[in-house]
Protein backbone atom coordinates (compact mmCIF):
# COMPACT_ATOMS: atom_id res chain seq x y z
CA UNK A 1 0.00 0.00 0.00
CA UNK A 2 1.41 3.34 -1.04
CA UNK A 3 1.43 6.43 1.15
CA UNK A 4 1.15 8.62 -1.88
CA UNK A 5 0.41 8.14 -5.59
CA UNK A 6 0.75 10.35 -8.63
CA UNK A 7 -2.28 10.78 -10.87
CA UNK A 8 -3.19 12.78 -13.97
CA UNK A 9 -5.80 15.37 -12.95
CA UNK A 10 -8.67 16.75 -15.01
CA UNK A 11 -11.27 19.30 -13.89
CA UNK A 12 -14.56 19.89 -15.72
CA UNK A 13 -18.17 20.75 -15.04
CA UNK A 14 -20.53 18.40 -13.25
CA UNK A 15 -24.27 19.03 -13.22
CA UNK A 16 -24.24 18.93 -9.43
CA UNK A 17 -21.67 21.73 -9.50
CA UNK A 18 -23.77 23.67 -12.01
CA UNK A 19 -26.95 23.50 -9.94
CA UNK A 20 -25.15 24.28 -6.69
CA UNK A 21 -23.24 27.18 -8.28
CA UNK A 22 -26.49 28.84 -9.29
CA UNK A 23 -27.87 28.33 -5.78
CA UNK A 24 -24.75 29.97 -4.41
CA UNK A 25 -21.09 29.17 -3.89
CA UNK A 26 -21.39 29.59 -0.15
CA UNK A 27 -24.09 26.90 0.14
CA UNK A 28 -23.56 23.38 1.57
CA UNK A 29 -24.66 22.02 -1.82
CA UNK A 30 -21.73 23.71 -3.57
CA UNK A 31 -19.35 22.47 -0.89
CA UNK A 32 -20.48 18.87 -1.30
CA UNK A 33 -20.60 19.06 -5.11
CA UNK A 34 -17.11 20.45 -5.59
CA UNK A 35 -14.83 19.48 -2.69
CA UNK A 36 -14.48 15.92 -3.96
CA UNK A 37 -12.12 13.84 -6.06
CA UNK A 38 -13.14 10.91 -8.22
CA UNK A 39 -10.55 8.18 -8.70
CA UNK A 40 -10.38 4.68 -10.18
CA UNK A 41 -10.95 1.81 -7.75
CA UNK A 42 -7.40 0.52 -8.33
CA UNK A 43 -5.96 3.86 -7.22
CA UNK A 44 -8.28 4.00 -4.21
CA UNK A 45 -7.08 0.53 -3.23
CA UNK A 46 -3.44 1.45 -3.83
CA UNK A 47 -3.80 4.19 -1.22
CA UNK A 48 -5.81 1.93 1.11
CA UNK A 49 -8.62 4.49 1.33
CA UNK A 50 -11.98 3.78 2.89
CA UNK A 51 -15.05 5.30 1.16
CA UNK A 52 -15.38 9.05 1.60
CA UNK A 53 -11.96 9.40 3.20
CA UNK A 54 -10.33 12.82 2.93
CA UNK A 55 -7.21 13.12 0.81
CA UNK A 56 -4.68 15.85 0.20
CA UNK A 57 -4.14 16.64 -3.48
CA UNK A 58 -0.96 18.51 -4.36
CA UNK A 59 0.15 19.89 -7.71
CA UNK A 60 3.10 21.96 -8.88
CA UNK A 61 1.34 25.10 -7.66
CA UNK A 62 -0.84 24.27 -4.69
CA UNK A 63 -2.56 21.82 -2.43
CA UNK A 64 -6.13 21.14 -1.26
CA UNK A 65 -8.01 18.65 0.92
CA UNK A 66 -10.98 16.95 -0.75
CA UNK A 67 -13.11 13.86 -0.23
CA UNK A 68 -12.38 10.75 -2.30
CA UNK A 69 -15.66 9.44 -3.72
CA UNK A 70 -16.71 6.83 -6.23
CA UNK A 71 -17.98 8.81 -9.21
CA UNK A 72 -20.89 7.79 -11.37
CA UNK A 73 -18.80 8.56 -14.46
CA UNK A 74 -15.96 6.07 -14.51
CA UNK A 75 -12.40 6.81 -15.46
CA UNK A 76 -9.33 4.68 -16.03
CA UNK A 77 -6.63 3.95 -13.49
CA UNK A 78 -4.17 6.82 -13.26
CA UNK A 79 -6.74 9.50 -14.09
CA UNK A 80 -8.47 11.62 -11.43
CA UNK A 81 -11.26 14.19 -11.57
CA UNK A 82 -12.22 17.14 -9.38
CA UNK A 83 -15.31 19.08 -10.54
CA UNK A 84 -14.50 22.58 -11.75
CA UNK A 85 -14.71 25.19 -9.02
CA UNK A 86 -12.96 26.55 -5.99
CA UNK A 87 -11.28 23.33 -4.79
CA UNK A 88 -10.01 22.32 -8.23
CA UNK A 89 -8.56 25.78 -8.75
CA UNK A 90 -6.36 25.48 -5.69
CA UNK A 91 -4.25 23.05 -7.74
CA UNK A 92 -4.85 24.05 -11.39
CA UNK A 93 -1.58 25.34 -12.87
CA UNK A 94 -1.97 28.81 -14.40
CA UNK A 95 0.32 27.99 -17.32
CA UNK A 96 -1.54 28.56 -20.61
CA UNK A 97 0.66 27.43 -23.50
CA UNK A 98 0.34 31.06 -24.64
CA UNK A 99 -3.39 30.74 -25.30
CA UNK A 100 -4.78 32.31 -22.13
CA UNK A 101 -6.28 28.98 -21.04
CA UNK A 102 -4.89 27.49 -17.84
CA UNK A 103 -3.97 23.81 -17.63
CA UNK A 104 -7.41 22.74 -16.34
CA UNK A 105 -6.99 19.22 -17.69
CA UNK A 106 -3.96 16.99 -17.70
CA UNK A 107 -1.57 17.95 -14.93
CA UNK A 108 0.21 15.71 -12.42
CA UNK A 109 -0.91 15.66 -8.81
CA UNK A 110 0.04 13.57 -5.81
CA UNK A 111 -2.76 12.15 -3.70
CA UNK A 112 -2.29 11.01 -0.09
CA UNK A 113 -4.57 10.39 2.88
CA UNK A 114 -5.26 13.64 4.76
CA UNK A 115 -5.13 12.30 8.27
CA UNK A 116 -6.51 14.69 10.85
CA UNK A 117 -7.20 17.43 8.30
CA UNK A 118 -10.51 19.05 7.31
CA UNK A 119 -11.89 20.33 4.05
CA UNK A 120 -11.94 24.11 3.96
CA UNK A 121 -14.99 26.07 2.82
CA UNK A 122 -14.96 27.92 -0.50
CA UNK A 123 -14.86 31.26 1.29
CA UNK A 124 -11.97 30.20 3.53
CA UNK A 125 -9.96 29.04 0.53
CA UNK A 126 -10.53 32.12 -1.62
CA UNK A 127 -10.62 34.81 1.05
CA UNK A 128 -7.75 33.05 2.84
CA UNK A 129 -5.64 33.19 -0.32
CA UNK A 130 -5.95 36.98 -0.47
CA UNK A 131 -5.76 37.76 3.25
CA UNK A 132 -9.44 38.52 3.80
CA UNK A 133 -10.51 35.42 5.74
CA UNK A 134 -11.62 36.32 9.25
CA UNK A 135 -12.82 32.94 10.46
CA UNK A 136 -16.37 31.60 10.41
CA UNK A 137 -18.52 34.68 10.69
CA UNK B 1 -54.02 35.26 -10.87
CA UNK B 2 -50.50 33.99 -11.60
CA UNK B 3 -49.29 34.78 -15.11
CA UNK B 4 -47.64 32.25 -17.44
CA UNK B 5 -44.93 33.69 -19.69
CA UNK B 6 -44.18 31.45 -22.67
CA UNK B 7 -41.17 31.07 -24.99
CA UNK B 8 -38.77 32.40 -22.39
CA UNK B 9 -35.02 32.12 -23.07
CA UNK B 10 -32.84 30.43 -20.49
CA UNK B 11 -29.81 32.32 -19.14
CA UNK B 12 -27.69 29.28 -18.38
CA UNK B 13 -25.79 27.51 -21.17
CA UNK B 14 -24.97 28.01 -24.84
CA UNK B 15 -27.93 25.90 -25.95
CA UNK B 16 -30.12 28.97 -25.18
CA UNK B 17 -33.34 26.99 -24.77
CA UNK B 18 -36.12 29.39 -25.73
CA UNK B 19 -39.11 27.26 -24.89
CA UNK B 20 -39.32 27.83 -21.16
CA UNK B 21 -42.67 28.60 -19.54
CA UNK B 22 -42.33 30.68 -16.40
CA UNK B 23 -45.20 31.23 -13.99
CA UNK B 24 -45.03 34.55 -12.13
CA UNK B 25 -47.10 35.49 -9.06
CA UNK B 26 -50.02 37.88 -9.60
CA UNK B 27 -48.08 40.78 -8.05
CA UNK B 28 -45.31 40.11 -10.57
CA UNK B 29 -42.67 39.79 -7.85
CA UNK B 30 -42.12 36.06 -7.43
CA UNK B 31 -41.29 33.23 -9.81
CA UNK B 32 -43.54 30.31 -8.90
CA UNK B 33 -42.78 27.68 -11.50
CA UNK B 34 -40.39 27.05 -14.38
CA UNK B 35 -41.31 24.47 -17.01
CA UNK B 36 -39.05 22.85 -19.63
CA UNK B 37 -35.78 24.09 -18.10
CA UNK B 38 -32.98 21.77 -17.01
CA UNK B 39 -32.03 21.51 -13.34
CA UNK B 40 -29.50 24.34 -13.65
CA UNK B 41 -31.75 26.73 -15.61
CA UNK B 42 -34.53 26.03 -13.15
CA UNK B 43 -32.26 27.02 -10.28
CA UNK B 44 -31.34 30.35 -11.93
CA UNK B 45 -34.98 31.47 -12.18
CA UNK B 46 -35.95 30.28 -8.70
CA UNK B 47 -32.82 31.78 -7.17
CA UNK B 48 -33.79 35.23 -8.54
CA UNK B 49 -36.76 35.61 -6.19
CA UNK B 50 -36.19 32.75 -3.77
CA UNK B 51 -33.93 34.50 -1.27
CA UNK B 52 -32.30 37.73 -0.27
CA UNK B 53 -30.70 39.70 -3.06
CA UNK B 54 -28.03 42.35 -2.87
CA UNK B 55 -29.85 45.61 -3.65
CA UNK B 56 -27.13 48.23 -3.27
CA UNK B 57 -23.44 48.40 -4.18
CA UNK B 58 -21.14 47.40 -1.34
CA UNK B 59 -17.76 49.03 -0.66
CA UNK B 60 -15.02 47.27 1.31
CA UNK B 61 -14.12 49.05 4.56
CA UNK B 62 -10.71 49.17 6.30
CA UNK B 63 -11.86 46.50 8.78
CA UNK B 64 -12.63 44.12 5.90
CA UNK B 65 -16.42 44.43 6.12
CA UNK B 66 -18.73 45.74 3.40
CA UNK B 67 -20.72 48.98 3.64
CA UNK B 68 -23.68 49.72 1.37
CA UNK B 69 -23.27 52.78 -0.84
CA UNK B 70 -25.41 54.40 -3.55
CA UNK B 71 -25.11 53.61 -7.25
CA UNK B 72 -23.83 57.17 -7.82
CA UNK B 73 -21.02 56.59 -5.34
CA UNK B 74 -20.23 53.20 -6.87
CA UNK B 75 -20.12 54.66 -10.39
CA UNK B 76 -17.79 57.40 -9.19
CA UNK B 77 -15.51 54.88 -7.43
CA UNK B 78 -15.41 52.57 -10.47
CA UNK B 79 -14.71 55.43 -12.87
CA UNK B 80 -11.89 56.74 -10.68
CA UNK B 81 -10.30 53.29 -10.44
CA UNK B 82 -10.35 53.04 -14.23
CA UNK B 83 -9.17 56.61 -14.70
CA UNK B 84 -6.22 56.21 -12.35
CA UNK B 85 -5.12 52.77 -13.53
CA UNK B 86 -2.43 52.51 -16.18
CA UNK B 87 -3.71 49.23 -17.56
CA UNK B 88 -7.02 48.02 -16.11
CA UNK B 89 -8.45 44.63 -17.09
CA UNK B 90 -12.19 44.29 -17.71
CA UNK B 91 -13.05 40.60 -17.85
CA UNK B 92 -16.05 38.29 -17.84
CA UNK B 93 -19.33 38.74 -19.75
CA UNK B 94 -20.37 35.09 -19.80
CA UNK B 95 -23.66 36.09 -18.26
CA UNK B 96 -24.89 39.37 -19.63
CA UNK B 97 -26.51 40.65 -22.80
CA UNK B 98 -24.89 42.12 -25.91
CA UNK B 99 -26.10 45.59 -24.97
CA UNK B 100 -24.09 45.37 -21.74
CA UNK B 101 -21.05 44.08 -23.64
CA UNK B 102 -21.14 46.99 -26.09
CA UNK B 103 -21.45 49.51 -23.24
CA UNK B 104 -18.54 47.87 -21.39
CA UNK B 105 -16.43 48.07 -24.53
CA UNK B 106 -17.07 51.82 -24.70
CA UNK B 107 -15.80 52.07 -21.12
CA UNK B 108 -12.75 49.91 -21.92
CA UNK B 109 -11.83 52.08 -24.88
CA UNK B 110 -12.25 55.27 -22.90
CA UNK B 111 -10.18 53.89 -20.02
CA UNK B 112 -7.48 52.35 -22.19
CA UNK B 113 -8.18 48.92 -20.72
CA UNK B 114 -7.69 45.32 -21.71
CA UNK B 115 -11.09 43.83 -22.54
CA UNK B 116 -11.47 40.08 -22.28
CA UNK B 117 -14.24 37.53 -21.89
CA UNK B 118 -14.59 34.05 -20.42
CA UNK B 119 -13.63 32.49 -23.76
CA UNK B 120 -10.14 33.44 -22.61
CA UNK B 121 -10.23 30.42 -20.25
CA UNK B 122 -12.76 28.37 -22.25
CA UNK B 123 -13.10 28.32 -26.04
CA UNK B 124 -10.40 30.90 -26.74
CA UNK B 125 -8.34 28.11 -28.26
CA UNK B 126 -11.20 27.53 -30.66
CA UNK B 127 -10.91 31.10 -31.94
CA UNK B 128 -7.20 30.60 -32.57
CA UNK B 129 -7.85 27.39 -34.50
CA UNK B 130 -10.72 28.95 -36.42
CA UNK B 131 -8.50 31.90 -37.43
CA UNK B 132 -5.93 29.41 -38.72
CA UNK B 133 -8.16 26.80 -40.28
CA UNK B 134 -11.70 28.07 -40.85
CA UNK B 135 -14.95 26.88 -39.33
CA UNK B 136 -17.04 24.47 -41.43
CA UNK B 137 -20.00 24.79 -39.08
CA UNK B 138 -23.78 24.95 -39.25
CA UNK B 139 -26.70 25.94 -37.06
CA UNK B 140 -28.18 23.64 -34.45
CA UNK B 141 -31.33 23.55 -36.56
CA UNK B 142 -29.40 21.99 -39.45
CA UNK B 143 -28.00 19.34 -37.11
CA UNK B 144 -31.48 18.59 -35.80
CA UNK B 145 -33.03 18.39 -39.25
CA UNK B 146 -30.24 16.62 -41.13
CA UNK B 147 -27.62 14.88 -39.00
CA UNK B 148 -27.57 11.09 -38.84
CA UNK B 149 -24.14 10.83 -37.18
CA UNK B 150 -23.22 12.86 -34.09
CA UNK B 151 -19.81 12.96 -32.45
CA UNK B 152 -19.27 14.40 -28.97
CA UNK B 153 -15.53 14.76 -28.44
CA UNK B 154 -14.24 15.94 -25.07
CA UNK B 155 -17.70 17.28 -24.32
CA UNK B 156 -20.19 16.13 -21.71
CA UNK B 157 -23.53 17.78 -22.50
CA UNK B 158 -25.38 15.52 -20.04
CA UNK B 159 -23.74 17.68 -17.37
CA UNK B 160 -22.75 20.95 -19.03
CA UNK B 161 -25.50 21.46 -21.64
CA UNK B 162 -28.29 19.30 -20.27
CA UNK B 163 -30.86 19.80 -23.07
CA UNK B 164 -28.45 19.85 -26.03
CA UNK B 165 -29.03 16.18 -26.80
CA UNK B 166 -32.81 16.34 -26.53
CA UNK B 167 -33.27 19.60 -28.45
CA UNK B 168 -30.74 19.33 -31.25
CA UNK B 169 -28.51 16.32 -31.59
CA UNK B 170 -29.59 12.85 -30.48
CA UNK B 171 -33.28 12.63 -29.70
CA UNK B 172 -35.33 15.19 -31.68
CA UNK B 173 -37.20 14.31 -34.83
CA UNK B 174 -36.21 16.76 -37.55
CA UNK B 175 -37.31 17.41 -41.12
CA UNK B 176 -35.05 14.72 -42.63
CA UNK B 177 -34.55 12.83 -39.39
CA UNK B 178 -38.10 11.76 -38.65
CA UNK B 179 -37.09 8.68 -36.71
CA UNK B 180 -35.19 10.73 -34.16
CA UNK B 181 -32.77 8.74 -32.04
CA UNK B 182 -33.38 5.54 -34.01
CA UNK B 183 -32.00 7.04 -37.19
CA UNK B 184 -28.84 8.44 -35.63
CA UNK B 185 -25.46 7.02 -34.70
CA UNK B 186 -23.92 8.57 -31.61
CA UNK B 187 -20.17 8.45 -31.04
CA UNK B 188 -18.66 9.73 -27.79
CA UNK B 189 -14.91 10.18 -27.36
CA UNK B 190 -13.73 11.05 -23.86
CA UNK B 191 -11.22 9.82 -21.25
CA UNK B 192 -14.13 9.33 -18.84
CA UNK B 193 -17.15 7.14 -19.45
CA UNK B 194 -19.42 10.13 -18.92
CA UNK B 195 -23.18 10.22 -18.62
CA UNK B 196 -23.13 11.39 -22.24
CA UNK B 197 -21.22 8.20 -23.14
CA UNK B 198 -24.12 6.24 -21.62
CA UNK B 199 -26.28 7.13 -24.62
CA UNK B 200 -23.57 6.50 -27.22
CA UNK B 201 -23.66 3.71 -29.81
CA UNK B 202 -19.87 3.75 -29.78
CA UNK B 203 -17.67 5.03 -26.97
CA UNK B 204 -13.92 5.50 -27.40
CA UNK B 205 -11.97 5.98 -24.19
CA UNK B 206 -9.18 8.16 -25.53
CA UNK B 207 -6.13 8.54 -23.35
CA UNK B 208 -6.26 11.98 -21.71
CA UNK B 209 -4.15 14.53 -23.56
CA UNK B 210 -3.79 12.33 -26.66
CA UNK B 211 -6.73 13.63 -28.68
CA UNK B 212 -4.47 15.06 -31.36
CA UNK B 213 -3.04 11.62 -32.13
CA UNK B 214 -6.50 10.11 -32.43
CA UNK B 215 -7.67 12.86 -34.79
CA UNK B 216 -4.50 12.28 -36.79
CA UNK B 217 -5.28 8.56 -36.98
CA UNK B 218 -8.81 9.28 -38.23
CA UNK B 219 -7.41 11.62 -40.87
CA UNK B 220 -4.89 9.01 -41.96
CA UNK B 221 -7.57 6.32 -42.29
CA UNK B 222 -10.02 8.62 -44.07
CA UNK B 223 -7.25 9.43 -46.57
CA UNK B 224 -6.49 5.76 -47.08
CA UNK B 225 -3.29 5.40 -45.07
CA UNK B 226 -2.21 2.75 -42.58
CA UNK B 227 -2.20 3.37 -38.83
CA UNK B 228 -0.59 1.54 -35.87
CA UNK B 229 -2.40 -1.18 -33.92
CA UNK B 230 -3.23 1.18 -31.06
CA UNK B 231 -3.47 4.99 -31.12
CA UNK B 232 -4.17 7.06 -27.99
CA UNK B 233 -5.42 3.95 -26.24
CA UNK B 234 -7.87 3.03 -29.04
CA UNK B 235 -7.51 -0.16 -31.09
CA UNK B 236 -7.00 0.10 -34.84
CA UNK B 237 -10.17 -1.91 -35.58
CA UNK B 238 -12.31 0.54 -33.62
CA UNK B 239 -10.75 3.50 -35.39
CA UNK B 240 -11.44 1.88 -38.77
CA UNK B 241 -15.04 1.12 -37.76
CA UNK B 242 -15.71 4.70 -36.65
CA UNK B 243 -13.93 6.18 -39.66
CA UNK B 244 -16.20 4.13 -41.88
CA UNK B 245 -19.29 5.43 -40.09
CA UNK B 246 -18.05 9.01 -40.44
CA UNK B 247 -17.47 8.58 -44.19
CA UNK B 248 -20.85 6.99 -44.78
CA UNK B 249 -22.86 9.57 -42.86
CA UNK B 250 -25.45 11.56 -44.74
CA UNK B 251 -24.76 14.59 -42.57
CA UNK B 252 -22.59 14.70 -39.47
CA UNK B 253 -21.69 17.15 -36.74
CA UNK B 254 -18.71 17.00 -34.40
CA UNK B 255 -19.51 18.77 -31.13
CA UNK B 256 -16.36 19.33 -29.10
CA UNK B 257 -15.70 20.78 -25.68
CA UNK B 258 -13.17 21.55 -23.03
CA UNK B 259 -11.52 18.15 -23.38
CA UNK B 260 -9.76 19.66 -26.41
CA UNK B 261 -9.33 23.27 -25.27
CA UNK B 262 -8.11 22.61 -21.71
CA UNK B 263 -5.65 19.81 -22.49
CA UNK B 264 -2.12 19.90 -23.82
CA UNK B 265 -2.18 21.15 -27.39
CA UNK B 266 -5.13 23.53 -26.83
CA UNK B 267 -5.84 25.21 -30.19
CA UNK B 268 -3.92 22.53 -32.08
CA UNK B 269 -6.46 19.93 -30.92
CA UNK B 270 -9.24 22.07 -32.34
CA UNK B 271 -7.23 22.79 -35.46
CA UNK B 272 -6.95 19.10 -36.34
CA UNK B 273 -10.63 18.54 -35.49
CA UNK B 274 -11.43 21.16 -38.13
CA UNK B 275 -9.03 19.48 -40.56
CA UNK B 276 -10.75 16.12 -40.04
CA UNK B 277 -14.11 17.82 -40.70
CA UNK B 278 -12.71 19.28 -43.90
CA UNK B 279 -11.32 15.90 -44.97
CA UNK B 280 -14.67 14.22 -44.37
CA UNK B 281 -16.32 16.73 -46.69
CA UNK B 282 -14.55 14.96 -49.55
CA UNK B 283 -17.00 12.12 -48.93
CA UNK B 284 -20.14 13.62 -47.44
CA UNK B 285 -21.34 16.64 -45.48
CA UNK B 286 -19.65 17.17 -42.11
CA UNK B 287 -19.80 20.14 -39.76
CA UNK B 288 -18.16 21.05 -36.46
CA UNK B 289 -19.31 23.15 -33.54
CA UNK B 290 -17.79 24.39 -30.30
CA UNK B 291 -19.94 23.61 -27.26
CA UNK B 292 -19.91 27.19 -26.01
CA UNK B 293 -20.50 27.30 -22.28
CA UNK B 294 -22.57 30.24 -21.09
CA UNK B 295 -25.78 31.36 -22.76
CA UNK B 296 -24.18 34.48 -24.21
CA UNK B 297 -20.47 33.77 -24.23
CA UNK B 298 -20.75 33.74 -28.02
CA UNK B 299 -22.02 37.33 -27.65
CA UNK B 300 -18.82 39.22 -26.82
CA UNK B 301 -17.06 37.48 -29.71
CA UNK B 302 -19.75 38.78 -32.06
CA UNK B 303 -20.11 42.25 -30.53
CA UNK B 304 -16.42 43.06 -30.05
CA UNK B 305 -15.44 41.60 -33.43
CA UNK B 306 -17.93 44.00 -34.92
CA UNK B 307 -16.63 46.90 -32.81
CA UNK B 308 -12.88 46.23 -32.93
CA UNK B 309 -12.20 43.25 -35.18
CA UNK B 310 -11.25 40.81 -32.41
CA UNK B 311 -13.41 38.50 -30.31
CA UNK B 312 -11.45 38.39 -27.03
CA UNK B 313 -8.14 39.36 -25.39
CA UNK B 314 -8.51 42.91 -26.74
CA UNK B 315 -5.79 45.30 -25.73
CA UNK B 316 -7.36 48.77 -25.93
CA UNK B 317 -4.59 50.51 -24.02
CA UNK B 318 -4.01 52.56 -27.18
CA UNK B 319 -7.73 53.27 -27.06
CA UNK B 320 -9.06 53.18 -30.61
CA UNK B 321 -6.27 50.97 -31.92
CA UNK B 322 -7.03 47.43 -30.80
CA UNK B 323 -4.71 44.50 -30.80
CA UNK B 324 -5.12 40.92 -29.69
CA UNK B 325 -2.41 38.44 -28.80
CA UNK B 326 -3.42 35.61 -26.43
CA UNK B 327 -0.52 34.66 -24.20
CA UNK B 328 0.24 38.39 -23.98
CA UNK B 329 -3.19 40.05 -23.74
CA UNK B 330 -5.08 37.15 -22.11
CA UNK B 331 -6.41 37.66 -18.60
CA UNK B 332 -4.65 34.83 -16.78
CA UNK B 333 -1.31 35.59 -18.44
CA UNK B 334 -1.65 39.31 -17.68
CA UNK B 335 -2.46 38.43 -14.08
CA UNK B 336 0.46 36.06 -13.66
CA UNK B 337 2.87 38.66 -15.06
CA UNK B 338 1.40 41.44 -12.89
CA UNK B 339 0.78 43.55 -15.98
CA UNK B 340 -2.58 44.98 -14.97
CA UNK B 341 -3.27 47.35 -12.09
CA UNK B 342 -7.06 47.14 -11.69
CA UNK B 343 -9.55 44.35 -12.30
CA UNK B 344 -13.23 44.42 -13.26
CA UNK B 345 -14.99 41.07 -12.89
CA UNK B 346 -18.25 41.34 -14.86
CA UNK B 347 -20.93 38.63 -15.00
CA UNK B 348 -18.55 35.84 -14.12
CA UNK B 349 -16.63 34.59 -11.10
CA UNK B 350 -12.88 34.78 -11.53
CA UNK B 351 -12.57 34.22 -7.78
CA UNK B 352 -13.86 30.68 -8.20
CA UNK B 353 -12.80 29.85 -11.75
CA UNK B 354 -9.32 31.28 -12.18
CA UNK B 355 -6.40 29.27 -10.80
CA UNK B 356 -5.88 30.63 -7.29
CA UNK B 357 -2.42 31.97 -8.16
CA UNK B 358 -3.97 34.27 -10.77
CA UNK B 359 -6.55 35.44 -8.22
CA UNK B 360 -3.78 36.32 -5.77
CA UNK B 361 -1.96 38.39 -8.38
CA UNK B 362 -5.08 40.29 -9.44
CA UNK B 363 -6.02 41.00 -5.84
CA UNK B 364 -2.87 43.12 -5.39
CA UNK B 365 -4.83 45.89 -7.12
CA UNK B 366 -8.37 47.31 -6.93
CA UNK B 367 -10.93 44.58 -7.73
CA UNK B 368 -14.49 45.49 -8.71
CA UNK B 369 -17.20 42.87 -9.24
CA UNK B 370 -20.35 43.49 -11.27
CA UNK B 371 -22.74 40.60 -10.69
CA UNK B 372 -26.32 40.05 -9.49
CA UNK B 373 -25.29 37.52 -6.88
CA UNK B 374 -22.84 36.79 -4.11
CA UNK B 375 -19.96 34.79 -5.54
CA UNK B 376 -16.30 34.26 -4.71
CA UNK B 377 -15.32 37.35 -6.74
CA UNK B 378 -17.83 39.53 -4.90
CA UNK B 379 -16.53 38.30 -1.55
CA UNK B 380 -12.95 39.40 -2.20
CA UNK B 381 -13.79 42.63 -4.06
CA UNK B 382 -13.16 46.19 -3.02
CA UNK B 383 -16.49 47.07 -4.59
CA UNK B 384 -19.44 44.83 -5.51
CA UNK B 385 -22.07 46.35 -7.77
CA UNK B 386 -25.28 44.30 -8.12
CA UNK B 387 -27.15 44.32 -11.45
CA UNK B 388 -30.34 42.75 -12.78
CA UNK B 389 -30.26 39.16 -14.06
CA UNK B 390 -30.38 39.07 -17.87
CA UNK B 391 -33.10 36.77 -19.15
CA UNK B 392 -34.98 36.97 -15.87
CA UNK B 393 -35.13 40.69 -15.02
CA UNK B 394 -33.40 42.36 -17.97
CA UNK B 395 -34.16 41.72 -21.67
CA UNK B 396 -31.57 41.78 -24.44
CA UNK B 397 -29.83 40.06 -27.34
CA UNK B 398 -27.85 36.89 -26.75
CA UNK B 399 -25.95 34.68 -29.20
CA UNK B 400 -26.53 30.94 -29.09
CA UNK B 401 -23.55 28.58 -29.46
CA UNK B 402 -24.15 28.40 -33.23
CA UNK B 403 -23.94 32.21 -33.56
CA UNK B 404 -27.72 32.63 -33.89
CA UNK B 405 -28.88 35.79 -32.10
CA UNK B 406 -31.96 35.48 -29.91
CA UNK B 407 -33.96 38.23 -28.24
CA UNK B 408 -34.29 37.35 -24.56
CA UNK B 409 -37.10 38.82 -22.52
CA UNK B 410 -37.61 39.56 -18.86
CA UNK B 411 -40.26 37.85 -16.78
CA UNK B 412 -40.10 40.02 -13.65
CA UNK B 413 -38.66 43.39 -12.64
CA UNK B 414 -35.26 43.53 -10.94
CA UNK B 415 -35.26 44.31 -7.19
CA UNK B 416 -36.20 47.96 -6.70
CA UNK B 417 -33.37 50.29 -7.58
CA UNK B 418 -31.12 47.62 -9.14
CA UNK B 419 -29.93 48.65 -12.61
CA UNK B 420 -28.77 46.70 -15.68
CA UNK B 421 -25.17 46.07 -16.79
CA UNK B 422 -25.80 48.35 -19.76
CA UNK B 423 -27.02 51.26 -17.64
CA UNK B 424 -24.15 50.77 -15.19
CA UNK B 425 -21.48 50.89 -17.91
CA UNK B 426 -23.14 53.85 -19.62
CA UNK B 427 -23.01 55.72 -16.32
CA UNK B 428 -19.38 54.74 -15.70
CA UNK B 429 -18.56 55.93 -19.23
CA UNK B 430 -20.26 59.28 -18.58
CA UNK B 431 -18.36 59.70 -15.33
CA UNK B 432 -15.06 58.82 -17.05
CA UNK B 433 -15.73 61.55 -19.62
CA UNK B 434 -16.41 64.01 -16.79
CA UNK B 435 -13.16 63.07 -15.03
CA UNK B 436 -11.23 63.62 -18.25
CA UNK B 437 -12.92 66.96 -18.78
CA UNK B 438 -12.13 68.00 -15.19
CA UNK B 439 -8.47 67.18 -15.74
CA UNK B 440 -8.43 68.97 -19.06
CA UNK B 441 -9.82 72.08 -17.37
CA UNK B 442 -6.90 71.91 -14.97
CA UNK B 443 -4.51 71.48 -17.90
CA UNK B 444 -3.60 67.95 -16.87
CA UNK B 445 -4.81 66.00 -19.87
CA UNK B 446 -3.33 62.53 -20.03
CA UNK B 447 -0.77 62.53 -22.83
CA UNK B 448 -1.96 60.32 -25.66
CA UNK B 449 0.63 57.65 -26.48
CA UNK B 450 2.51 58.29 -29.68
CA UNK B 451 0.81 56.99 -32.78
CA UNK B 452 -2.67 57.20 -31.35
CA UNK B 453 -5.28 59.10 -33.28
CA UNK B 454 -6.10 61.28 -30.31
CA UNK B 455 -8.14 63.67 -32.42
CA UNK B 456 -10.89 61.09 -32.66
CA UNK B 457 -11.43 61.37 -28.92
CA UNK B 458 -14.25 63.76 -27.97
Amino acid sequence: MANRITLNMITQRSIEEGVAMEKGKTTPEYFEACSIIEMHDDDVKALGLVPNQLVRVTSECGSVVVKAVRGRQSLYSGLAFIPQGVWANQVVPPRTQATGEPQYSGFPVTVEPANGEKRKSALELVQGAVGLWRGDQ
Amino acid sequence: MPKKVENVGCPYCGVCCDDLVVTVSDDGKKILEVENACAIGNQIFHHATGGERIRLPRLRQPDGSYKEISYDEAVDYAAKVLHNAKKPLIYGFGSTNCEGMAAAAKVAEKAGAVLDNCASICHGSSFLAIFDNGYPSCTLGETKNRADVIVYWGANPAHAHPRHMSRYSIFPRGFFTGKGHKSRKIIVIDPRHTDTAQVADIYLQVKQGHDYELFDAFRAVVRGHEIPDVVAGIKREQILEVANILKKARFGTIFYGMGLCHSDGRNHNVDIAISLTRDLNDFTKWTIMAMRGHYNITGPGAVWSWQYGYPYCLDLTKRDIAHMNPGETSSVDLAMRDEVDAFFNVGTDAGAHFPIDAVKHLKKHPWITVDPNICMASEISDLHIPVGIVGVEVPGIVYRMDNVPIQYRKVIDPPEGVISDEELFERIHKRLCELEAEEAAKGQVKAAPEGVRAESEP
